[in-house]
């Protein structure tokens, strides 16, 4: 029956422009991600160590550092999600725009996460339907009306280049589609809260490179709306697509700027190191 | 080296031994039920309740145990979950793996699991007695729910604890506060329930020591919470006792409607944890 | 909208831990209420004097559990006995030789025997084992047995755990190393010098604590013990002798027990003793088995 009704609607499918839910608006101006000062320790050993930088708006920031510096958990700290880690503590602050992430209580954190979009290491989808997963965030937050559901599955399934792939099996469990559909669903699953800032922790080193490419393509198209901070282990791959590098050594922020200069003009003598391969 | 290859050989020829004499068991059992048992089992014997009384009685079968066992069986495995799932989720989605109060709590169901239910009979028996209920269905109900809620949350948990992280997160980071989540983490552990479901059910339906003190025993099918019943288990055993050859046949063919029961429950067990996983992360 | 969604998040949180608190604090609830009730007794006969004396006449006021502490003691001794080795064998056999069909064919087999019904094994303990004793196995030993006895009791019981034994066993031995077992083979070590010398005494604490855990699981059978054992309040001396067992005790006098205060109270002195000695029993070999598994 669901199928049915579901079929039925996206079969006249008209070409009217998108508006997300007005509950998702985006404010004026792009915000900026601000880290200050912040440590942050597992049950006493320090993880990360004062770190301090801005991530700018609508660009695609690469966190890159040898693994186990720090990557993956500075990401994590930007929506909180480093809470869930065991015998966790910090200090300092993150902010968006304004807005104190680091040190805010719960119910505003549900928003600010809805405003932090994550794109996870390995594709995660959740055990629903293609059409469920998407609907999931938005249903979440308040958005009820199937009509306006639909249009917002449509939508994004659209804007990561799914729909065509997927338009005749909505209703079929996600974990059916392959992994780097999964991983664009995944991408489409975040966007449909309409987040400003997407984080992608090595959204592509699980896929296949001709999946790979085409998320990192869509990256590249996305950061006209929405801020990406993404965390990788491929130079190569922060080379293509960075527009603003951070990297990290030990906990600790090394050096920020933007990629041409990075990559070209290393300042400190342990990215240079790190950019020629001496360490990894 | 000779040596050696002849205790291989003995060892070998043990472990064969030992698997032939568990095999031979399980099929002993089961004709030795079912050879006994199906010659006295008739449509009458399933249909009917047991005519004149429930000792001496020559005609009539065994309906009010399993409507008892049903009744039971069904009411404290419903009351079960609902108390064993919101204690699964709370032990793995709001505690971190580390608390101690998540050690101590899964240490405290392994104990409660091996805790005899002629222990729990017992312990409910008093606990009727103080709230001043008498031996009833509603007591039946009781001390199984308490039986099945150690096994429902220990076999639950063991699914819960390999969740994927990972899910949880992109639950997380979509803005879902961790109540908003279950219904992400009960899909996921969905065979996982199904599974503890049938363990559970199997238990109960088959206990007979945690309702002798507590669900009496009737010859007809109770029609309200503070009547007697009768269970499959317990008119087997008593049935058996019994002098008369057709009150035994009975029990043996009571038996055999058990028997069948409890193997349907267990083939089912194993086809769900094989098939049932659509939406498992791969 | 934002804060009502935590204020339901919250919510749920206290009632989740209020209800895994009580569920939690049944244990104690248990072992009180127990103790309160069988208080009566404990206050009238020291403990030492109520394990010890062998007299069981409740309208005379006397409670001896010696026989019946002794023929839960012998009927476990006997299921252990014919449990161990059989579980061990079959389990060494499971991980370390057997190929897939026969892994196909006795886990569904041991499915079984873990789900059938106390009461099934009675059923089938008398329908075979009581007269396989009687007519068979006694004369050879014994002028007179009814095959009620602490063997037939014995035997139904180790039947009854050996299910549970094999899968610990089965868990433990998995849970050994491949390379370890690879360098024995490499050393030019045979399969079972591999099993007998790595595999079992790598998991010997293990073995150790399954059979105590087993141990635990037998002491409360009751239906079945009950219909096999003969239920005669007397020290066993063969185990051609019939014999009582704690639960069958419960179990079979339960009717009765109200009609005296003491005889009530004395029933449920039983239950606290089988709840105690469980729960220690439990406790210990939990405590090892999860050490196990954390390494």
């Amino acid at each position: 029956m669901r199928k049915f009704i579901l079929r039925k609607f996206f079969a006249n499918d008209n070409n009217e422009a998108f508006v997300p839910d007005a509950k998702f608006k985006h404010p004026d101006v792009a915000p900026e991600l601000t880290v200050d000062h912040f440590n942050l320790s597992i049950e006493g050993s320090p993880i990360l160590k004062d770190v301090s930088v801005t991530i700018p708006a609508n660009k695609i920031t690469c966190i890159i550092g040898p693994s186990g510096c720090g990557k993956s958990t500075l990401l994590k700290s930007l929506n909180r999600l480093s809470d869930t880690i065991e015998g966790v503590k910090t200090t300092g602050d993150i902010r968006i725009g304004d807005t104190s992430i680091a040190n805010c209580s719960m119910s505003d954190l549900v928003e600010l996460r809805r405003r932090i979009g994550l794109v996870p290491q390995r594709p995660t989808p959740l055990p629903m339907s293609i059409y469920g997963n998407i609907a999931y965030g938005c249903k979440i937050h308040g958005v009820s009306s199937r009509r306006e559901l639909r249009k917002i599955v449509r939508h994004y399934l659209k804007v990561v280049g799914l729909w065509d792939e997927v338009k005749d099996r909505l209703t079929s469990p996600a974990t059916k589609l392959s992994i780097g559909q999964q991983q664009r669903l995944c991408l489409a699953r975040s966007l449909a809260v309409e987040p400003e800032f997407i984080l992608a922790d090595e959204a592509t080193s699980a896929l296949d490179p001709v999946s790979s490419k085409i998320v990192e393509d869509l990256f590249v198209k996305l950061k006209e709306q929405y801020s990406i901070v993404m965390v990788t282990h491929t130079l190569r791959q922060a080379l293509r697509i960075a527009d603003y590098v951070i990297f990290i050594y030990m906990g600790e922020v090394i050096e920020v700027g933007d990629a041409q200069q990075v990559f070209k003009n290393p300042k400190n003598e342990l990215t240079q190191k790190y950019l020629s391969g001496a360490i990894s | 080296m000779n040596k050696l290859v002849v205790k291989e050989r003995f060892a070998r020829l043990l472990m064969y031994l030992s698997i032939t004499v568990v095999l031979i068991l399980v099929a002993s059992i089961i004709w030795t039920v079912f050879k006994r048992g199906f010659r006295s089992l008739s449509w009458e014997m399933v249909s009917s309740l047991p005519g004149g009384g429930f000792y001496i009685g020559k005609s009539g079968g065994f309906l009010n145990a399993i409507v008892g066992s049903l009744y039971i069986v069904l009411a404290s495995t419903a009351i079960g979950l609902i108390i064993s799932i919101p204690v699964v989720f709370f032990l793995n989605v709001y505690l971190k793996s580390k608390s101690k109060l998540a050690y101590v709590a899964r240490l405290a169901f392994d104990v409660l699991f091996g805790i005899p239910s002629i222990v729990y009979g017992a312990f409910a028996f008093t606990l009727m007695i103080y709230l001043g209920l008498r031996t009833s269905l509603l007591g039946g109900i009781i001390v199984e729910t308490l039986l099945i809620i150690p096994i429902l949350i220990r076999s639950m948990d063991e699914v819960a604890k390999n969740f994927p992280r990972d899910l949880l997160d992109a639950s997380f980071s979509l803005g879902a506060t961790r109540w908003e989540t279950m219904g992400v983490v009960m899909r996921q552990i969905a065979p996982g329930i199904a599974t503890a479901t049938l363990l559970s059910v199997g238990r109960s339906i088959g206990d007979a020591a945690g309702v002798m003190f507590t669900a009496g025993f009737s010859d007809t099918i109770p029609t309200s919470l503070s009547q007697q019943t009768a269970t499959l288990p317990l008119s087997i055993f008593f049935q058996l006792s019994a002098p008369q050859a057709e009150v035994q046949n009975r029990a043996y063919a009571a038996a055999v409607v058990l028997t069948i029961i409890v193997l349907i429950i267990s083939l089912l067990g194993r086809f769900i944890t094989n098939r049932f996983s659509k939406h498992k992360l791969r | 909208m934002s804060n009502l969604r935590i204020i339901k998040d919250r919510t749920a949180s206290g009632a989740m831990r209020t209800v895994t608190i009580v569920a939690l604090a049944f244990v104690l609830v248990m072992g009180w209420g127990l103790y309160r009730k069988s208080a009566p007794i404990l206050s009238e006969i020291p403990l030492w004097d109520l394990l010890t004396d062998s007299t069981w006449q409740p309208f005379k006021n006397k409670f001896g559990f010696f026989p019946f502490v002794m023929g839960t003691i012998w009927v476990t001794v006997i299921a252990v006995i014919i449990a161990l080795p059989l579980s061990l064998f079959t389990a060494v056999f499971l991980t370390e030789y057997s190929r897939r069909f026969v892994r196909k064919i006795v886990y569904p087999a041991l499915d079984i025997l873990a789900s059938l019904p106390s009461v099934i094994y009675g059923v089938w303990g008398t329908l075979v084992v009581v007269p396989w004793i009687s007519d068979k196995l006694a004369p050879y030993f014994v002028s007179f047995s009814t095959g009620y006895t602490t063997l037939a009791a014995g035997i139904v019981l180790s039947i009854m755990i050996l299910p549970l034994l094999v899968s610990l066993f089965v868990e433990l031995f998995t849970s050994v190393s491949n390379e370890l077992r690879d360098s024995s083979y490499a050393l030019g070590a045979t399969r079972w010098q591999t099993a007998q010398s790595v595999v079992l005494r790598k998991s010997l604490p293990g073995v150790f604590a399954s059979v105590v855990l087993a141990i635990s699981r037998a002491l409360g059978e009751t239906i079945a013990v009950l219909m096999v054992c003969g239920n005669l309040p007397a020290v066993p001396h063969s185990v051609f002798d019939s014999c009582y067992p704690i639960p069958a005790l419960i179990a079979n006098n339960y009717g009765e027990m109200l009609s005296l205060p003491m005889y009530e109270s004395a029933l449920m002195f039983a239950a606290l003793l089988l709840f105690v000695v469980v729960l220690v029993f439990n406790l210990a070999s939990r405590l090892v088995l999860r050490k196990i598994e954390q390494k």
